[in-house]
C-alpha cells in the first residue's frame, strides 16, 4: 500500500453507517450528526470493544443452560420425556433423517459456539494491537455476520412442533426452559456482531503505516 | 449538531476498514470493491423505478396470505390440528415462554412487515426527483429490519419440524407454506433491484429539511404577530 493510502479518521472525517456520507465534525468535537441522513456519528462505534465483550460473555454464559436444559417436552399416555438440543440431534439421526440432524447440529450447536469463539478471537487480537491477517479477520467477521441468523432455526423448529403437536391426551409437545436460553444466545450474539466495529481490525496497521510514512 | 460535509464530495471511506477512496463510474450491474479489505462498496442497479415497486407490492400480498392462512396441518388417528405463523408464537406465549414468543413474533411477523412496508414507502418516495428526507430516514433503518426479518430461517425451521412430525402423523403443508416459500425469493429479488446509493445522491438532506422546518416555524410565528 502506498503512503497515499489514508483512512477517514486520520483525515478527521467521519463516515456515516447509515448513508455512507463523509463529513467533518465541528472543531474540537468527536461526535456529531450526519447532515444527509441524521444518523449519530463517531469515528468508531461507541465503546465497541467493551459492549461486544459484554454481549459475548453474556452469550457464553447462556450457552451452558441452553445446552443442558431441555428445549422440548413430549407428553404421551406413557409419561413425559424431555430433550435437550443435543438429544434432539441424536433423535433425528436415522437412515433417512440424518441430513436434518446435521442441519440442526450445525445451526444450533456449531454456529453459536463458533460465533462466540470467533468474536472473542477478533476482540483479543484487536486489544493486542495485532497487524497480521487483517484480511482474514475481516472475512471471519463478515462470515459471522452472514451465518449468525441461521442459528434461530431451532427456535422455529421447537415453536412450530409445539404449536402443531397438540393431540391431548394422546400426545402433546411443549417448549422447555432451555429454549429461552438458546434464544438468548442467538439474540446476544447478533447484538455482539452489531456492536462490533470491523474498522478496529485495521487501526493498528493504519497507525503503523502512518509511522513508517 | 450536524457535521460539515467533506469538501470533496466524491470521496468515500470503506465501512469495514475506513480506507479513503474514490468510487469509479460503473456500468449497470457492475460493482466496486475496497482495494484493502475487498468489501463491496457499491453495485450499480438501475431497476428501482421499474422493478422494485411491483416486486414489493407482490411481496406485500404474499405476506398477507402467509399470515392469514394455515401453514401446517396434521392428521393422526382421526384427529386434526393446524397452525398458522401467528399460532406458533401464540402457543409459546400460552405455554409460558413469553419472551421467546415475542422473539418469534418479532422475527417472523413484525420485522418482515416493517421490511416490506419501509421498502414500499422508499420506492414510492424515491420516484420524485428529490425524495423527501423521510425517505432517507426509512432507508437508514431498512437494513436493521432486514437483519431481524427471518422468513427464510423460519422456512427451514418449519421444514425440519414438518419432517420430524411426519414420522408420527400425516402432515399437510398449507397455503401459507407456499406463500412463504415464494416470499423468500421475492425478498431476495427486491434486495437485488435496489441501489441505495442512487437514492442517497438525490434525497433531501436531514440538515436542509430541519432548516426548512425551522424556517417555516419562524415565518408562522412572525405571521401570528399582530
Amino acid at each position: 500500500m502506498s503512503s497515499a493510502a489514508t483512512t477517514a479518521m486520520e483525515q478527521g472525517l467521519q463516515s456515516c453507517d447509515g448513508c455512507g456520507l463523509l463529513s467533518r465534525p465541528a472543531a474540537g468535537e468527536d461526535e456529531g450528526h450526519c447532515p444527509r441522513c441524521g444518523e449519530e456519528l463517531a469515528f468508531r462505534k461507541a465503546a465497541s470493544i467493551q459492549r461486544t465483550w459484554a454481549y459475548v460473555i453474556a452469550a457464553a454464559i447462556c450457552y451452558i443452560p441452553a445446552n443442558v436444559l431441555p428445549v422440548l417436552t413430549t407428553s404421551t399416555a406413557a409419561g413425559s420425556e424431555s430433550d435437550t438440543i443435543m438429544q434432539g440431534v441424536v433423535l433425528l439421526w436415522s437412515p433417512t433423517g440424518w441430513p436434518l440432524s446435521l442441519i440442526v447440529l450445525f445451526a444450533s450447536v456449531m454456529i453459536p459456539s463458533a460465533k462466540i469463539l470467533s468474536l472473542a478471537y477478533l476482540l483479543v487480537t484487536i486489544q493486542r494491537g495485532s497487524i497480521r491477517n487483517n484480511g482474514q479477520r475481516v472475512r471471519l467477521y463478515r462470515t459471522v455476520e452472514l451465518v449468525g441468523r441461521w442459528s434461530m432455526v431451532d427456535v422455529f423448529v421447537d415453536a412450530f412442533t409445539a404449536a402443531l403437536v397438540q393431540l391431548q391426551p394422546l400426545m402433546a409437545v411443549s417448549p422447555g426452559p432451555g429454549l429461552f436460553f438458546f434464544a438468548a444466545v442467538v439474540v446476544l450474539t447478533m447484538l455482539a456482531v452489531e456492536s462490533f466495529d470491523p474498522r478496529l481490525i485495521w487501526d493498528a496497521s493504519s497507525a503503523e503505516e502512518a509511522r513508517d510514512a | 449538531m450536524y457535521n460539515e460535509p467533506a469538501a470533496d464530495a466524491s470521496l468515500l471511506a470503506c465501512p469495514d476498514c475506513d480506507l479513503l477512496q474514490r468510487l469509479p463510474n460503473l456500468e449497470q450491474g457492475a460493482s466496486a470493491r475496497c482495494p484493502r479489505c475487498n468489501h463491496e462498496l457499491w453495485r450499480r442497479r438501475d431497476h428501482l423505478r421499474h422493478r422494485t415497486l411491483p416486486l414489493t407490492l407482490a411481496a406485500a400480498v404474499l405476506y398477507l396470505i402467509a399470515n392469514t392462512t394455515p401453514m401446517l396441518g396434521l392428521e393422526a388417528v382421526g384427529r386434526e390440528a393446524s397452525t398458522t405463523v401467528l399460532g406458533g408464537a401464540e402457543h409459546l406465549w400460552h405455554d409460558g415462554r413469553k419472551i421467546v414468543a415475542g422473539l418469534v413474533l418479532f422475527t417472523a411477523v413484525v420485522a418482515p412487515a416493517l421490511q416490506i412496508g419501509f421498502m414500499l414507502l422508499i420506492t414510492l418516495g424515491a420516484r420524485r426527483e428529490q425524495p423527501p428526507s423521510w425517505v432517507g430516514t426509512l432507508l437508514r433503518y431498512h437494513p436493521i429490519t432486514r437483519i431481524w426479518s427471518m422468513i427464510e430461517v423460519m422456512m427451514l425451521g418449519v421444514l425440519v419440524a414438518l419432517i420430524k412430525i411426519a414420522e408420527l402423523a400425516t402432515v399437510v403443508p398449507g397455503t401459507a407454506m407456499y406463500a412463504l416459500g415464494a416470499l423468500v425469493f421475492l425478498l431476495a429479488a427486491i434486495q437485488a433491484s435496489v441501489d441505495p446509493r442512487d437514492v442517497w445522491l438525490r434525497v433531501e438532506w436531514a440538515a436542509e429539511a430541519e432548516a426548512r422546518r425551522g424556517g417555516a416555524r419562524t415565518r408562522r410565528a412572525a405571521g401570528a404577530m399582530p
